[in-house]
């Protein structure tokens, strides 16, 4: 792993800056809540901020502006933000165990698995219902996120972080490929393309409750790992001889990666980039600290996908742009600058 | 990349024990080769395989070999051959065990390609099998010529890791102009991009063996004469610097032949995108990692793996077929990662 050797090398940005971190987590929540707000009160049919805050506070079931926005824009928005949250502290922790800046969610499988299980699902039982579709791309995660751990526990010498991305390389090509094949000869492709796109417009409560509870708790459990992460990302050795234990490190690093990116990928599907440009980004502008790097990617990212999101809704009304495209559009000019700019110690 | 050991106290056993697996691996593509011109919806007999070859065959026979399956296969061999060079040239260059055709933009570029000029110009895609490689090419190239660009800097170069970013960056951007393009398709044009996008050997033509024939003929050779670069690129840049070697230049010059290589073979057979991130690793379990032998090695495996993918797409559900590039990472993929259990590093 040529690559971390360079990143190690002290450069002056490899430093941790808490004070822009605490002024990103400060304006980010101060920003994401007016986001919020907006994203609310615009759509096919516009509603003013002061009834988004009495449909909020004071919800009165009469009226249709509160109807609108309790059944269908607050929870959408609301999922939009956990979503970006969860794919991008799940990429930030995946790139700090892996040591590898190519490293997301997509990689070890989840994706992938995911798209497998939803093919089995188009081909063999359509028409399934919408819960149903999210609960099995959730084990469909699982399942890919399983395979790629199990030959890693089968190896001798156990699950390096080479071996790590090498596996989930591997077995999202098979599942893809699987999919692929099931796709083209069902043809159900464009049905599947419809999910890779990505979109939140089904969310629900229901959703909402269900996921919650499970992200809250990956995301204590991803706070209480950061500092550990924090060794890992300087490498296995430094930990070990820093007296960590780096094999729990990785283990509950692993439960946390699954829940948080399983859940994100089986509500809004496979949208990937965001796990892979966020943690990049403030990395870039937080330092190498990983105590400030997950709560920040966690408001960067619920920020991105709630600009993502809004402009899914706003681009073309009354239709949907595909948000994975607009995430697209939005994070790859800006990380080519960072890419430029920022040089080796992205 | 797990472990660069530098073998030096008994070299030439080692050599020896790398060419006789090269061998063995050539002694099986010739074996697959026959095996190949005997499988497909029409079988002939060993015997009549051998007569036909030579000339005594009927009409039917001769048709179907040497119109339908010869060039077919010839194609597998060649673009398996060039995308495992591409791809084991890519990872040394970038120093990233994960990298392959994909992050140069390739796959993306020609894809894009293909699906624009399939959602503007044509509604019916088979009418233009011969505009359509020269237009993925077109696409393939440019893209890479955008990505170097992009991740080139005055004074430094490019950096590997620089180079890698920029070509995730802007393969995401591209595959997400493609699924936006994807959903607009009409549900047989989408069929034929899938098709295309899976990676399938679909072109059995001549023409198509004599495209692709010079970019082989004329890049291979110089990739295997770099192949020592490669060895000294790894060892990091300042060693490599230190050894009298002319970085910059010498990256430009691996690049744009792991970009002719896979542009043209992509261009012919789609985004078959495997084959060239683990021809080089299973070379480097079967030879180690120096790369005057895991390039070659990686060619010949390249060249079986993509064959066997293709005849066992042919095969499998007569007389439909699954597009090679399907096969490819459902044999491949499994097998690499057996590969990868058993390895100690």
């Amino acid at each position: 792993m040529a690559v971390s050797v360079q990143q190690s090398k002290g450069s002056k940005k490899e430093r941790s800056r808490p004070v822009a971190a605490v002024f990103i987590i400060i304006g980010g929540l101060i920003s994401l809540v007016l986001l919020i707000g907006l994203s609310i009160s615009y759509g096919a049919a516009d509603i003013d901020l002061a009834t988004v805050w009495t449909a909020v506070f004071q919800f009165n079931p009469d009226a249709t502006a509160h109807q609108i926005i309790q059944e269908l824009r607050l929870p959408r928005v609301l999922g939009a933000a956990l979503v970006g949250i969860c794919f991008a502290v799940s990429g930030a922790l995946m790139q700090g165990m892996t040591r590898n800046p190519l490293a997301d969610s997509g990689l070890l499988g989840l994706n992938a698995g995911a798209a497998f299980v939803l093919a089995i699902c188009f081909a063999f039982f359509p028409g399934l219902p919408y819960m149903y579709q999210i609960l099995y791309s959730f084990l469909g995660a699982a399942l890919g996120a399983g395979l790629v751990y199990g030959v890693g526990a089968v190896a001798k010498g156990g699950l390096t972080p080479m071996r790590l991305i090498l596996a989930g390389a591997a077995v999202s090509a098979l599942l893809t490929a699987l999919s692929e094949g099931i796709a083209i000869y069902y043809r159900i492709g464009q049905d599947l393309a419809f999910w890779y796109a990505g979109g939140l417009s089904g969310t629900k409560w229901e959703h909402l409750q269900i996921m919650t509870p499970w992200i809250a708790v990956a995301l204590i459990g991803a706070l209480l790992l950061s500092k550990s992460i924090t060794m890992l990302s300087f490498g296995e050795e430094v930990a070990i001889g820093l007296g960590q234990r780096t094999g729990v490190t990785k283990f509950f690093g692993a439960i946390i990666i699954l829940i948080l990116a399983g859940a994100a990928v089986s509500v809004v599907g496979a949208v990937g980039f965001v796990g892979l440009i966020i943690p990049h980004v403030t990395r870039f502008l937080v330092g190498s600290d990983y105590r400030w790097i997950i709560p920040c990617s966690a408001i960067l990212g619920a920020l991105l996908v709630v600009v993502a999101d809004f402009a899914a809704r706003m681009v073309n009304p009354p239709y949907e742009t595909p948000i994975g495209a607009l995430i697209a559009f939005i994070g790859v000019p800006f990380f080519l600058y960072l890419a430029r700019k920022g040089g080796r110690e992205l | 990349m797990t472990g660069h050991t530098y073998v030096s106290n008994d070299h030439r056993k080692r050599h020896r024990k790398n060419v006789i697996i090269m061998l063995a691996i050539f002694l099986l593509i010739v074996v697959l080769f026959f095996i190949s011109m005997n499988t497909g919806f029409t079988r002939l007999t060993p015997l009549a395989l051998i007569q036909t070859l030579f000339g005594m065959g009927t009409a039917k026979q001769e048709l179907i070999l040497f119109e339908f399956r010869l060039p077919r296969i010839i194609i597998s061999i060649l673009v398996g051959m060039a995308l495992a060079v591409s791809g084991g040239i890519l990872q040394g260059v970038s120093r990233n065990a994960l990298a392959d055709p994909g992050i140069l933009g390739i796959n993306a570029g020609a894809g894009l390609a293909v699906i624009l000029f399939i959602s503007f110009f044509s509604s019916a895609p088979t009418t233009q099998i011969f505009f359509l490689p020269v237009l993925a090419f077109i696409g393939a190239g440019l893209t890479a010529i955008i990505i170097y660009l992009l991740s080139y800097k005055r004074g430094e170069g490019i950096s590997p890791i620089r180079l890698l970013l920029t070509g995730v960056a802007v393969a995401a951007g591209i595959s997400a102009v493609m699924i936006v393009l994807t959903l607009r398709l009409s549900p047989e044009n989408y069929q034929f991009v899938a098709v295309w996008l899976a990676g399938s050997i679909w072109g059995s033509n001549w023409k198509f063996v004599l495209a692709l024939l010079p970019w082989i003929v004329i890049l291979l050779p110089i990739a295997f004469w770099k192949a020592r670069v490669l060895n000294t690129l790894n060892l990091g840049e300042i060693s490599a610097t230190g050894l009298g070697l002319e970085i910059e230049r010498e990256r430009l010059v691996l690049l744009a032949i792991a970009v002719g290589l896979a542009g043209a073979s992509v261009s012919i057979s789609g985004g078959i995108g495997f084959v060239g991130l683990i021809a080089p690793h299973l070379a480097r379990q079967l030879v180690g990692s120096k790369y005057q032998y895991v390039i070659p090695t990686a060619a010949l495996l390249g060249s079986l793996l993509l064959m066997t993918a293709d005849t066992i797409g042919r095969w499998i559900i007569e007389p439909s077929e699954i597009p090679a590039g399907i096969v490819v990472a459902v044999i491949g993929a499994p097998y690499f990662l057996y590969l990868l259990a058993k390895s100690k590093a």
